[in-house]
């Protein structure tokens, strides 16, 4: 017999597996809301795009669609929240998470599981969006290493999305709920850098969208493959990549700790 | 695993919300073997003290044991030897009977191949087959039951919970969920059942506890607890409406206890120390007056009138309508 804590580890793995093998299964058994959900985006890349795009002026000249796919793969990362929501939420209230809670399987597979087939939903959007922007005229202009390093920041902020997520679920626990978040995604994607520059903004405004976070990977985005319309004046724009970690960074010091702190009060 | 002693052993459980005492110092010992019943009012502390033996919820006082491991100290322990149903049938609604029991056979460590088979067993023995493979949300109130059933009993746990397992559905699902328990119980499954319906806790359970405000206030079987409290019965029917108030006047004298009065059943039922000699007397004194009743029957109380007596609040006996 292996020694205890191995063991632990080893269910641990094997049990947060199961469980993303769960939400892939959910994906396969419900495929219609899952495109739904991969198109959404590609829509909007359409309507803002070619609809909207020729009133839109780029701050120090450049493309619209080559401005707006960086803000939109952030867009598609912040929509992913609502998935985490629905979930845990779903789970929640009949009674599956009791479930899990009486099984003797490890604890963390349930967020860990989760965290994992999250990300592998947001990192299929992701490859979705790529696809379209490389097909609206979008490029990655500053080589592979730096696109990497873009698509791993918006990877962070979803994983720090998900203990947003996870938290909300755990407090709230009615899935209805998730209208109100699929509400709130909009003011504050459209207070933020991603379909329109700040400075086109009245100062007030300008500022909140200069501080919010989605537009910290926004901007960073923008830098890291190369597209028009980073760089400024401002602190936020001159650290953008390295507030886009901070930003998430926080954002997980800040859920994580209460998110495990409510699953405990499930307890209590 | 030791099995000496009772399978659960709670003494002293505490629980408070805010004002509220959910729990006010519950001690439950259920024997190994047969179906235990948990019968309370709602809010009496039933889900409460299940929600404490099956680990979810830490008490603020008390010890409990449950086969053999202490769930506070153990829970993982405990875990691995028990079935929980709860009050919701907690499956997952997209994916399918088969996929569910798989996922749980997982949860519980078995391999995949295990994981399969047993899911097969269960499918088989709870006769989901036929739906095996079709998405949990198109199953019938009864079927998700039993599925949630046989989700408890992956490991075939020498403990299984159920917290109402029969609300809500209808009376053949309510058999089928029956029947399983009973197989259960009698393979050997020591089962600890929570319901507010009597006829429920009369049909299933062995031993009874019934909970109010937070506590144990009656222990017995069925029949031990309808003969400890009231005895036997003289039930009246009456052919008339108009006769209804001289016969509870007159029964209420002839046996010196005021009568139980159901209205509309033309109904009068009252408990007698001696069945034989209350029986004639009762006759004597409708016959004096001229009183043809529609029916007389010497009769046990009811589990309901058991249960009424022991759990009323504030509402005086004679106040109160029986319909047995």
């Amino acid at each position: 017999m292996t020694t205890l804590p191995a063991r632990r580890l080893r269910f641990a793995v094997s049990d947060s597996l199961v469980l993303t093998g769960r939400a892939l299964a959910h994906a396969v058994r419900q495929p219609v809301p899952v495109l739904v959900g991969l198109l959404f985006p590609v829509l909007l890349v359409l309507m803002f795009g070619y609809l909207f795009g020729g009133a839109m002026t780029v701050p120090g000249g450049g493309d619209y669609r080559e401005f707006l796919l960086p803000g939109m793969f952030a867009m598609t990362v912040a929509f992913g929240i609502e998935a985490t929501y629905t979930a845990v939420a779903s789970d929640t209230a009949r009674g599956v998470t009791d479930r899990f809670r009486t099984l003797p399987m490890a604890p963390s597979a349930v967020v860990t599981g989760r965290a994992a087939a999250d990300l592998l939903h947001s990192a299929a959007g992701l490859a979705v969006m790529l696809a379209c922007g490389l097909a609206v005229g979008w490029q990655w202009r500053a080589g592979p290493a730096r696109a990497l390093a873009a698509v791993g920041l918006l990877l962070l902020l979803r994983f720090a999305l998900i203990w947003v997520g996870i938290h909300l679920a755990l407090v709230l626990r009615r899935p209805e709920s998730v209208v109100a978040l699929q509400i709130l995604v909009w003011p504050v994607g459209f207070t933020s850098n991603a379909f329109v520059a700040p400075e086109t903004m009245p100062g007030w405004l300008a500022a909140v969208a200069e501080w919010n976070p989605l537009s910290a990977t926004v901007a960073a985005c923008r830098e890291l493959f190369g597209n028009p319309g980073w760089g400024g004046d401002s602190f936020a724009a001159q650290h953008a990549v390295a507030l886009a970690v901070v930003w998430p960074v926080l954002l997980i010091a800040v859920f994580l700790p209460l998110s495990v702190r409510r699953w405990r009060h499930l307890g209590r | 695993m030791p099995v000496n002693g009772p399978t659960i052993d709670a003494e002293g459980l505490r629980k408070r919300y805010g004002d509220m005492r959910a729990l006010d110092g519950l001690d439950l010992t259920v024997p190994a073997g047969g179906v235990c019943g948990l019968l309370g009012p709602n809010g009496a502390g039933k889900t409460t003290a299940v929600r404490v033996l099956t680990t979810l919820l830490r008490p603020d006082a008390g010890r409990a044991t449950v086969a053999g491991a202490d769930v506070l100290r153990h829970p993982d322990r405990v875990r691995a030897r028990i079935g929980l149903v709860g009050q919701h049938a907690a499956v997952d609604e997209v994916l399918s009977g088969r996929q569910n029991l798989v996922l749980f056979a997982r949860l519980h460590h078995l391999p995949v191949s295990r994981a399969r088979a047993r899911a097969a067993d269960l499918l088989d023995r709870f006769d989901l087959v036929d739906a095996a493979d079709r998405p949990v949300g198109t199953y019938s109130g009864g079927m998700r039951r039993r599925l949630d059933l046989a989700a408890g009993l992956i490991l075939d746990p020498p403990v299984l919970v159920l917290d109402e397992p029969t609300t809500g559905l209808d009376p053949r699902a309510r058999a089928q969920v029956w029947d399983a328990v009973r197989g259960l119980a009698a393979a050997g499954t020591t089962v600890l059942l929570t319901t507010q319906y009597l006829e429920e806790a009369d049909q299933l359970a062995d031993t009874l506890r019934v909970v109010d405000r937070g506590r144990v206030i009656a222990a017995g079987t069925p029949d031990q607890l309808k003969t400890a409290l009231g005895g036997d019965r003289v039930d009246v029917v009456l052919s008339r409406p108009d006769d209804l108030d001289r016969a509870v006047r007159l029964v209420g004298v002839a046996v010196g206890a005021a009568p139980d009065v159901d209205p509309a059943a033309l109904r009068l039922s009252v408990p007698v120390p001696q069945r034989v000699t209350a029986l004639a007397a009762v006759l004597r004194a409708l016959d004096d007056a001229g009183l043809a009743p529609a029916d007389v029957a010497v009769r046990r109380p009811t589990l309901d009138e058991v249960y009424l007596r022991l759990t009323a609040r504030d509402a005086p006996d004679t106040d109160r309508t029986v319909t047995a």
